[in-house]
């Protein structure tokens, strides 16, 4: 019964969209309210239809409805109960209908926001919005129906795949999807802006919070998944420059490359058709992604056939991509820039060259991504580049855009003067000099490192001196303490919200410049009773012991660790053994530190429990990283509150 | 002012990029050799869940059809079940030998698996995974054929059809034995 309410739901909700996208057009272009109001009808019910879905599927998951393929594919009856939940999204079909549901919502906020505001650009909102909902229930529809009928029904399912069962896939496919999801409102906003023609700054002053809401979700789907990655996966980083992991980064690079140029069309009126392509280019970044996992075109380990889902993700983005850039095209007259760039010194300036190093590292990584299929189709030969390319060319790549991330906020707009210069910039840079040699007198000799930690030195100067000259700047003017430093990041929250992301993005470098600098791991075989030492700690071998686990069977190895100042601490890594899986999955244990993490995994062992191999790590700084997004989420919160400078 | 046929250039960009994107479906990236092809194929003594030993020494100067399959394997194992028994039926007296291996399995699953589908040729549990490590099975369900010399010729991976087993086990029956 499920999976024909489920299919039944999904194939009206496309044809809803359809419908909605075309009376919203019909709507604008006779002028008659009542059509585009059957649109809005529309979107209502699309969301109704999902939602309904979504309660289906769970249902379904809850009651191990196995005659549900995409159920029995990932739950058996062992699963635990959050898992089977979040099984939900755990694999391709499930996750286009937990897509299709955020769109469905952002679709309704734009409803509700904008019906009455944007009387001119709403209707061609409504309609691309509509338009892209209805591509997604197509797919729902044909090449991924998760709803499809599974017959002869299994006694029990395969099961959701192990690696997933973990707290970081509850909050990081959501956060992945609500970045995705949230690019397509600025997109539809700028599409809707080439139609109309009034491609000024109004669409980019409408979808301005948006445009960081999307921002801010995929910045945590990112983190998230590094966090997953590094405690889950077991082997001690957090980021590997897999094509999953790609396709993810590479929106939010040009996605941050938009947040920026916005600026200067805001306050210069220039870069109208470079905003417009940043914005494209995003949204079918996130296609990209989805089409380039999902595919099969480029090898991944993960799973079997794919089936057709890949031509209708190609033939979609083809569609957006030709389409919307023909629009630009179309529009070419409208988008010449009213302001001038006055010198190559000013913060316009560096605001373009942070959009060029960001465009540069999307470049990279696409292209690194695509080399196998470029070698292929050039030489014939399989050939994949890996994490060496990818360092080599982003690093240096990375770095100046942390220097711009200094310069950009505090030079002068068109024209800075060598007393601009001097006032914010001096005493930043001898700072980020001076810790550059104090690290390098307590022997750090790795150019990158000192660079990148001068670098960050440099740029938080530069936050404190101008916030410092804020703060007294409303201490001057009466203000108390408390109100003017909280006061001074309500008041002018954007350009502060701002800094605070900055400094998130600084903490999150520090981690990731040191944990790739200075952890240290060893790997060696233990009798019981030995030890293994690395920087200071000590970590014993006590024994084996075995469990049987709801869906899989355990084996967890005890560990005593002493470091010098002889506290100790019980480690319990684990080897988990599913039965559809050919190999074993490790579960870490780990403490985490402000300086070091430690990190064990276990291994091999003697299934007498008398021998076990054993990968210690000891990782500096990673959990800067997590602490770097706490407060990139911060700044971001504060970033999207309304704008106190002129009311919106 | 730019020219007319200049502003073109951007949409016309993305062109290129698509259609090495579209070149992707026509190749494989999965599709890496196995080493053993042409390669003896490694010994293996089983048990079958009706208690019988079954070696592959015992199969010499038999065509051996060798299929891994699980219980949870869906579709694909379920797929392909059906077209595993009449390929039995129809090439069981000509020199052929289907052998399934029940891999990462539990015991109680799999012989509702084989009840359900009625499968008369010889099944065996690979509890510890042994044999299947020995072929370098990547994922269930990949079947080997072997010829009467005792070598892998082929390996299909996926759910196995009539055409593609009648394809392969009749040009080895083709060869002088």
């Amino acid at each position: 019964m499920i999976p024909e309410l489920g299919y039944a739901a999904t194939v009206v909700g496309f044809v809803l969209a359809l419908y909605g996208a075309m009376a919203a057009v019909i709507g604008v272009r006779t002028g008659r309210a009542d059509w585009l109001r059957t649109g809005e009808r529309a979107a209502v019910g699309i969301w109704i239809l999902i939602t309904a879905c979504i309660a289906l599927m769970l249902y379904a998951f809850l009651t191990f409805d196995f005659s549900v393929r995409y159920v029995a594919m990932n739950t058996n009856r062992g699963t635990p109960f959050y898992y089977r939940i979040t099984a939900l999204w755990g694999a391709l079909e499930g996750s286009i209908v937990l897509w299709a549901w955020m769109l469905s919502i952002y679709t309704l906020i734009v409803v509700v926001r904008y019906r009455r505001r944007q009387p001119e650009l709403y209707p061609w909102v409504l309609s691309v919005m509509l338009g892209i909902l209805a591509f997604f229930l197509l797919v729902m529809s044909v090449p991924a129906p998760p709803f499809e009928r599974l017959s002869p029904i299994p006694p029990d399912g395969r099961g959701l795949n192990p690696l997933l069962e973990d707290s970081g896939m509850i909050t990081h496919p959501v956060a992945l999807y609500l970045g995705f999801t949230g690019f397509s409102v600025p997109f539809a906003f700028a599409m809707a802006a080439l139609l109309v023609g009034r491609t000024g700054d109004e669409w980019i002053t409408i979808t301005r919070r948006w445009t960081i809401v999307a921002w801010y979700f995929l910045s945590l789907g990112l983190l998230i998944g590094g966090w997953w990655s590094y405690h889950v996966l077991g082997w001690g980083g957090y980021w590997a420059w897999d094509p999953v992991e790609n396709a993810a980064f590479m929106p939010w690079l040009t996605g941050t490359a938009f947040l920026h140029s916005v600026m200067i069309q805001e306050r210069r009126r220039m870069l109208k058709l470079w905003n417009l392509t940043l914005i494209i280019l995003t949204f079918g970044l996130t296609l990209f992604g989805t089409f380039l996992t999902r595919s099969g075109i480029i090898g991944s380990v993960h799973s079997f056939t794919q089936g057709s889902i890949g031509v209708f993700f190609l033939a979609f983005l083809a569609l957006i991509l030709l389409g919307a850039f023909s629009l630009l095209a179309w529009r070419t007259d409208h988008l010449r820039a009213q302001g001038e760039l006055d010198s190559a010194v000013s913060r316009e300036s560096v605001f373009l060259l942070n959009n060029l190093f960001l465009i540069a590292a999307t470049f990279t990584v696409f292209f690194g991504t695509v080399f196998p299929l470029l070698s292929e189709a050039a030489r014939g030969v399989k050939v994949s580049v890996g994490a060496p390319f990818f360092n080599l060319v982003n690093i240096p790549i990375f770095l100046a855009l942390l220097f711009l991330m200094g310069v950009g906020p505090l030079i002068a707009w068109r024209r800075a003067s060598a007393e601009n210069l001097k006032r914010n910039f001096l005493k930043p840079v001898l700072a980020g000099i001076v810790a550059a040699a104090v690290l390098r007198l307590f022997g750090v000799g790795n150019v990158l490192v000192l660079t990148a930690m001068a670098l960050v030195v440099f740029v938080a100067g530069t936050i404190t001196l101008d916030y410092g000259r804020a703060v007294r700047a409303r201490r001057r003017s009466g203000d108390e303490w408390g109100a003017a430093t909280w006061g001074l990041l309500l008041r002018q929250n954007r350009r502060y919200g701002g800094f605070v992301v900055h400094l998130g993005i600084l903490v999150i470098a520090l981690g990731v410049a040191g944990s790739q600098a200075w952890s240290l791991q060893t790997e060696t075989t233990l009798e019981k009773g030995q030890s293994v030492e690395l920087a200071g700690y000590r970590v014993r071998f006590d024994g084996l012991s075995a469990s049987e686990e709801s869906n899989h069977f355990k084996v967890t190895g005890a560990f005593t660790m002493t470091t010098g100042r002889s506290s100790f601490a019980e480690l319990r890594p684990a080897r988990k053994f599913y039965p559809q899986e050919q190999t074993p999955i490790a579960a870490v244990d780990y403490r985490l530190g402000w300086v070091e993490d430690v990190y064990l995994v276990l291994g091999d062992f003697a299934r007498d429990g008398s021998r076990a191999t054993v990968k210690l790590q000891v990782n500096r700084l990673v959990s800067w990283l997590w602490i770097g997004g706490l407060v990139l989420t911060l700044g971001a919160a504060l970033a999207i509150l309304p704008d106190h400078r002129k009311p919106a | 002012m730019r020219r007319r046929w200049q502003r073109w250039a951007i949409p016309a960009a993305v062109l290129p990029v698509l259609a090495l994107l579209a070149y992707g479906f026509w190749t494989n990236p999965r599709e890496i050799p196995s080493p053993l092809l042409g390669r003896a194929a490694a010994p293996f003594a089983l048990t079958t869940f009706d208690r019988v030993p079954l070696t592959l020494e015992d199969l010499r100067g038999k065509i051996v059809l060798l299929n891994f399959w699980a219980s949870w394997c869906i579709p694909a194992c379920y797929d392909e079940a059906p077209a595993l028994e009449r390929t039995w039926q129809a090439y069981k007296d000509k020199g052929v030998m289907v052998v399934g291996v029940n891999v990462q399995d539990t015991e109680e699953p799999a012989r509702t698996f084989l009840a359900r589908f009625g499968h008369s040729f010889p099944n065996a549990p690979d509890p510890k995974g042994h044999i299947a490590v020995d072929y370098g099975v990547y994922g269930v369900p990949e079947t080997f054929f072997i010829d009467r010399r005792g070598r892998v010729r082929f390996k299909h991976v996926g759910a196995l059809t009539d055409e593609a087993a009648r394809q392969r086990l009749d040009s080895l029956l083709e060869e002088p034995s």
